[in-house]
């Protein structure tokens, strides 16, 4: 049991930082620029396929995850110059179409190049077996991903915490006007923040390509519990989304994996057979609807 | 001297309605010009038209030689010109010392420049203050880091509008001893304020408006030698 739940945990773990990268690109570009890109999860499905595709080329993962996402940041400069620099004047609704409209010619742009079967992301084989820790085999891969993600996720928070163009970012966020006036170039910046954004689901997407299927639509489940997590963080807020991640992913990769047996030592049988799976499922809305109830501006708001 | 400062036929409108008819204003490298008028008469919309906040209407208005208005407000702010807006606005989600650290700029490589090490031996006060948040500061301090703030991007011309505005009368002393400290130490200024006394002995030269048009124009000694303009003009 121990081990299960040690096991899981490392799951969710692993799970919460992936969630992490997409999140952390999402709660800037709603927070800052105030623009609701439901396209971002696309960005992640194509980075995906893009690191794929250029690890099937190269003959190696790592070679293939840099090309893929260095290919991903050139796609959301070029959305961000010619799409998105339109879209931020625009209210809500109109962001909300336009990049609904962007998922869908994503997924059939996505079926025309590489196919409606998923497409298959080999882990670097040096990884692709299991090492021993404290007692039991976890495989080496999903170990490296959370190295990854703890890696990212403390470079992200330095930059945005400690550097001058972090400051600048939260400045912007709070007050575009007064930051320009300063000397700020604002518009760049932004620009700046979205293409990291693009990169950092395209290296979410390779990185879990080899877990998951790099398959159409893809993007679209994570992207709902993308949002759950800057709803639960607190919109514009890294730090936020950090937490938000870290709780939505364990709690999720828990839920689904320990509730079943837990009910079924309080619950009879059949009951507990029917609940578990369907508890499980809700139990992130759950927790973003208790959360929302006692902080409704998120955990961490970035806006005073 | 050379001209620093020099707004000609300034005209502004908020959607339909227009705010400045045709303003005329100039000033010189070093000097420090004051802007007055009634309330809504249209001192903040000269000010953020300067800084590039408001589109231009029609008119003109050249900086150091160079005509800015057009400008996007961040190419205005590096060019030299640095506002202490209504409101101070401080950002509520940077320590006070971010707020020195981030804008931090010498673009003119002028010696001796603003350090957020020189604005806290100007305002010691926030560096006690220097881990707090924006929104976690007195008005009077607040009010000393929008100076601060504005000050290390060491601006060829400081414009501060009602930078006393709303602070208790000993700590309006300290900003107005702070101006008068920048004074004259050669920084040129364009300011905003409702004390007129303060604001005689402060500069040299003033500019009066009415509903978006000058009425009068005039220096310190003139100012202070009619006290008819005070009651016209500013009711008071
Ligand atoms: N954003 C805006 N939209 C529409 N009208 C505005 C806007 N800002 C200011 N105005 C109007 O423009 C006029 C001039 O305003 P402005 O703020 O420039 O005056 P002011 O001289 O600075 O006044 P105060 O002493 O009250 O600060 C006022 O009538 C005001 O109502
Ligand atoms: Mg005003």
């Amino acid at each position: 049991m121990t081990q299960l739940f040690l096991e899981q945990a490392l799951n969710g773990l692993q799970f919460g930082l992936m969630l992490f990268l997409l999140a952390a690109g999402l709660t800037l570009v709603f927070g800052i620029m105030d623009c609701i890109n439901l396209a971002h999860g696309s960005l992640y499905m194509v980075g995906a396929y893009l690191v794929a595709a250029a690890a099937q080329a190269s003959g190696s993962f790592w070679i293939g995850l840099a090309l893929g996402v260095g290919a991903a940041a050139l796609l959301g400069l070029v959305l961000e110059l010619t799409l998105f620099r339109q879209l931020y004047k625009r209210d809500h609704l109109s962001q909300v179409l336009a990049t609904f409209a962007l998922i869908l010619i994503a997924n059939e742009a996505v079926r025309m190049i590489w196919g409606a079967q998923p497409v298959m992301l080999n882990p670097p084989e040096a990884l692709s077996g299991p090492v021993e820790i404290g007692g039991f085999f976890y495989p080496a891969y999903r170990l490296v991903i959370i190295a990854f993600g703890i890696a990212v996720a403390g470079l992200l928070y330095l930059l945005v915490a400690k550097s001058r163009v972090g400051m600048w970012v939260r400045a912007g966020a709070s007050n575009r006007e007064m930051t320009e006036a300063l000397g700020i170039n604002v518009q760049a910046l932004f620009t700046v923040v979205f293409v990291f954004g693009a990169a950092l689901c395209a290296l979410a997407g390779g990185l879990l390509g080899p877990l998951l299927a790099v398959q159409v639509g893809m993007g679209e489940s994570v992207l709902i519990l993308a949002f759950v997590v800057i709803i639960i963080g607190g919109i514009g807020s890294i730090r936020g989304a950090l937490v938000g991640s870290l709780i939505v992913g364990t709690v999720d990769t828990l839920g689904r994996a320990l509730l079943p047996t837990l009910l079924r030592a309080i619950l009879p049988a059949d009951a507990a057979a029917n609940l578990g799976p369907a508890l499980a499922s809700i139990l992130i809305y759950l927790l973003m609807a208790g959360i929302l109830f006692f902080k409704p501006q998120g955990l961490f708001p970035a806006r005073a | 001297m050379s001209l620093l400062l020099e707004i000609a036929g300034l005209e502004v409108a908020y959607g339909p309605s227009q705010v400045l008819f045709g303003l005329d204003l100039s000033m010189q490298e070093g000097a420090a010009a004051t802007l007055l008028g009634r309330n809504g008469m249209g001192k903040t919309t000269t000010l953020r038209a300067v800084c590039g906040l408001e589109p231009v209407k029609a008119g003109s208005i050249h900086f150091a030689g160079e005509r800015i208005n057009g400008w996007r407000p961040d190419r205005i702010g590096r060019a030299g010109i640095a506002l202490v807006p209504e409101g101070r606005q401080c950002f509520p989600n940077l320590t006070v010392d971010e707020h020195l650290v981030a804008f931090f700029a010498n673009r003119r490589a002028v010696a001796g420049p603003w350090t957020p090490a020189r604005v806290y031996a100007l305002f010691p006060r926030l560096k006690e203050r220097a881990r707090n948040l924006g929104n976690q500061l007195s008005g009077g301090e607040q009010q000393m880091l929008a100076i601060g703030r504005a000050l290390v991007t060491n601006p060829r011309l400081l414009i501060l509008d009602e930078a006393t505005e709303g602070l208790a009368p000993m700590v309006r002393e300290e900003i107005w001893a702070c101006l008068a400290q920048l004074r004259a130490a050669g920084q040129s200024i364009l300011v905003i304020d409702k004390y007129v006394e303060k604001l005689i002995a402060l500069a040299d030269q003033h500019t009066i408006i009415e509903r978006g048009q000058v009425v009068w124009q005039g220096t310190s000694t003139e100012l202070d030698a009619d006290h008819g303009i005070w009651h016209r003009y500013l009711g008071i």
